[in-house]
């Protein structure tokens, strides 16, 4: 029987297992109470609802609805003075549980403190673009729709950024394999001579390191020197006897040498 | 929609309108000024920049798809292809995210190389930037020895770590070999030369050069409110008058011992970035002094112990039977980090550079995302851009200092 593989996940898997092994977490600490987070807790949790806060390595993180991103992200700028939305991107949890975790990573400059504001969206949801507030967003939050496919409410050019525009597929989606899909493996084939060229152009070898055992134009590795262009078919090489280095055989009761060649 | 075909390509449906006197151009994406891949889409009125639309993703190779294809330690080389003007910035800051992950402390000697090279790849960067802007500007021979103290400080990369370009010299846990015999010489040697010809031959080919003033001051002006809503860092934050160096402000390796200074300007222009970035080359010379007599003051040792996650010295997988398993397992399955998440800043020279890892417990990172400082620079462009003539758009992108290694990742 064939191996299963899950098809929601195509990314490479760990081939050793422990069924009892369980993972150790890294330490989610409270927030201390009387610290710069805590009032940041609390300015936040008077506007929205906060699910869950804890401090994770340094780094305060937050995970609210993904309806109040705009609200809860407006008000860490205005109020917690987190003046820059340093990075946004997205993490794939649709084999999981069907979602998607939006993070926001803010800091906070006179504090010198990071914030990292999560949340979660279902698939095919949208977010509300955070562009009005920060404009660094504009470039992040195409990128998150290129790679993931999760589109921003409102934002003023949404489009793909560093895949082409006419790509299929979300490059970063963990069905989407790391070696590229039918439609990338075409791509080329079609955008230049069309679709009905994939007969007379094949399908692409992507391994630069493959040689063609027969063909002398291209190196061929038939075991001797050919000429290039040389016609060679398979099979019809010649015998190329493994040659051993010349052996002298020394007789140590006479002294003398003799050159032998082994069989 | 246009028909395309061959002779006439699919042209980005862009919402330019087109009216009498506009003129649509494509900056790039084989522009020598551009700094690489760039297609920077610009709408013109005689030679003013109407609207500018940054196009990327010419160099677009999938490095966070390949990141979770790869055990940790894989990926490591990897990341020397991200800003390949610097590159063991990257390979830092990546090995930084993984230590604070699994909660390394990194042995002092070290932390003593590791700030070392960030500050030489610092100054091979900074060098790389003035040679390059200047050039794009239109001084040629300050490229030529700029280049030149360049190719000394990556000789010092070579004599570390045998690579140019491709450093990798930073693993997970601390540093691979030791300092060469004498390099701590060569390098104080340098640190004289750098010195030297920062004072007698950029700044004196520059500062004051009355072409060179013309041409940078009052253009590419970067407001700090800007600055901040545009995500800028690094140089381009701190042209702006905002002084934040992660260096300073959130301390990693060495840096909370180093006495430097945070040089920042509030003309918000090119010439006050081009003056920092001076300046930044001469604090860099200035902590590398500070590190090599501490380096003697150091234990030998070079990796972290946390067999857990790092193999042991070589010595001890030769003699040591567990030593040699514990190696076996990290090789062919690699570490596994504990569950968690984790964002790791650091001041790389183009700006902040940090990988967010979100780790699963397996040996392959679940998410890794690269906060590029150069793609959040690269959307600046088209705010920056407008307003200004198509002789400064040079100078302006030359000021952000981009790398497309680093934007399309």
């Amino acid at each position: 029987m064939r191996k299963y593989t899950p098809k929601d996940n195509v990314q490479k898997k760990s081939y050793y297992t422990d069924r009892f092994w369980v993972a150790p977490r890294v330490p989610t600490l409270e927030v201390e109470a009387g610290s710069h987070f805590e009032s940041v807790v609390d300015t936040i949790s008077n506007a929205v609802t906060i699910k869950e806060a804890g401090v994770q390595i340094g780094q305060l993180r937050i995970v609210i609805n993904a309806t109040d991103n705009f609200k809860a992200l407006q008000i860490l700028r205005d109020e917690c003075g987190y003046a820059m939305c340093s990075e946004l991107s997205a993490v794939d949890y649709l084999a999981q549980d069907g979602e998607f975790e939006v993070f926001y990573q803010m800091l906070n400059l006179n504090e010198a403190k990071r914030v990292r504001i999560v949340c979660r969206i279902k698939e095919g949801e949208a977010v509300e673009s955070i562009v009005p507030l920060f404009k660094s967003a504009n470039f992040a939050e195409r990128e998150m729709f290129d790679m993931f496919g999760i589109k921003a409410n409102n934002h003023p050019f949404m489009k793909r950024i560093l895949m082409p525009d006419d790509w299929e597929g979300h490059p970063l989606l963990k069905t989407y394999p790391l070696q590229g899909d039918e439609f990338a493996s075409w791509y080329e084939v079609d955008k230049i001579f069309g679709k009905e060229y994939r007969d007379v152009v094949g399908p692409e070898n992507r391994d630069p390191a493959s040689v063609e055992r027969y063909d002398s134009q291209r190196f061929s590795r038939v075991g001797y020197e050919v000429p290039f262009g040389a016609e060679l078919e398979e099979g019809k090489e010649e015998e190329s006897p493994i040659e051993y280095s010349k052996t002298f055989m020394v007789d140590y009761t006479t002294g003398t040498t003799t050159l032998k060649k082994r069989k | 929609m246009q028909v395309t075909n061959k002779l006439t390509p699919f042209f980005e449906n862009l919402n330019f309108e087109r009216d009498d006197n506009t003129m649509v151009i494509n900056f790039g994406p084989q522009h020598p000024s551009a700094h690489g891949q760039l297609r920077l889409v610009l709408e013109l009125e005689g030679e003013l920049v109407k609207k500018a639309y940054p196009d990327i993703g010419y160099l677009h190779r999938g490095i966070e798809k390949m990141a979770e294809n790869m055990t940790y330690n894989e990926f490591l080389p990897t990341t020397d292809r991200l800003d390949y003007i610097a590159s063991t910035s990257n390979n830092y800051a990546y090995a930084l995210s993984v230590e604070r992950l699994i909660g390394l402390e990194v042995p002092r000697r070290a932390k003593v190389i590791r700030t070392m090279l960030l500050e030489l790849n610092r100054i091979i960067s900074h060098l790389f930037f003035v040679a390059t802007h200047a050039l794009d500007v239109g001084a040629m021979s300050v490229f030529l020895y700029a280049f030149r103290e360049r190719e000394f400080a990556m000789d010092l990369m070579e004599d570390y770590c045998g690579a140019r370009l491709t450093h990798s010299a930073v693993r997970i846990g601390g540093v691979p070999l030791d300092l060469p015999k004498n390099w701590l010489t060569d390098l104080s040697k340098f640190c004289t030369k750098v010195n030297y010809e920062l004072e007698h031959t950029y700044e004196a080919l520059l500062t004051e050069n009355r072409i060179w003033k013309m041409r940078l001051e009052d253009v590419g002006v970067l407001s700090a409110e800007e600055a901040l809503s545009w995500g800028c860092s690094g140089v381009m934050i701190r042209g702006s008058g905002i002084k934040y160096d992660i260096r300073k402000e959130e301390p990693y390796e060495l840096y909370g011992e180093l006495d430097f200074d945070v040089p920042i300007s509030d003309k918000c222009d090119s010439y006050g970035r081009y003056s920092l970035y001076m300046e930044e080359m001469r604090q860099s010379v200035r902590i590398l002094r500070q590190l090599i007599p501490m380096y003697d003051k150091t234990e030998p040792k070079l990796m972290a112990h946390a067999p857990q996650y790092i193999s042991a010295p070589k010595e001890e997988i030769m003699t040591q039977n567990y030593a040699l398993m514990q190696h076996f397992v990290l090789v062919t399955q690699g570490m596994r980090p504990p569950v968690g998440e984790v964002y790791a800043p650091t001041e790389s020279p183009k700006g902040e550079l940090g990988f967010y890892i979100k780790s699963e417990g397996e040996p392959y990172a679940y998410r890794l995302k690269c906060r590029a400082p150069s793609f959040f620079h690269t959307g600046l462009l088209q705010e920056i851009l407008v307003g200004t003539y198509i002789a400064d758009v040079v100078t302006i992108i030359g000021t952000t200092n981009i790398v497309f290694g680093e934007v399309d990742r």
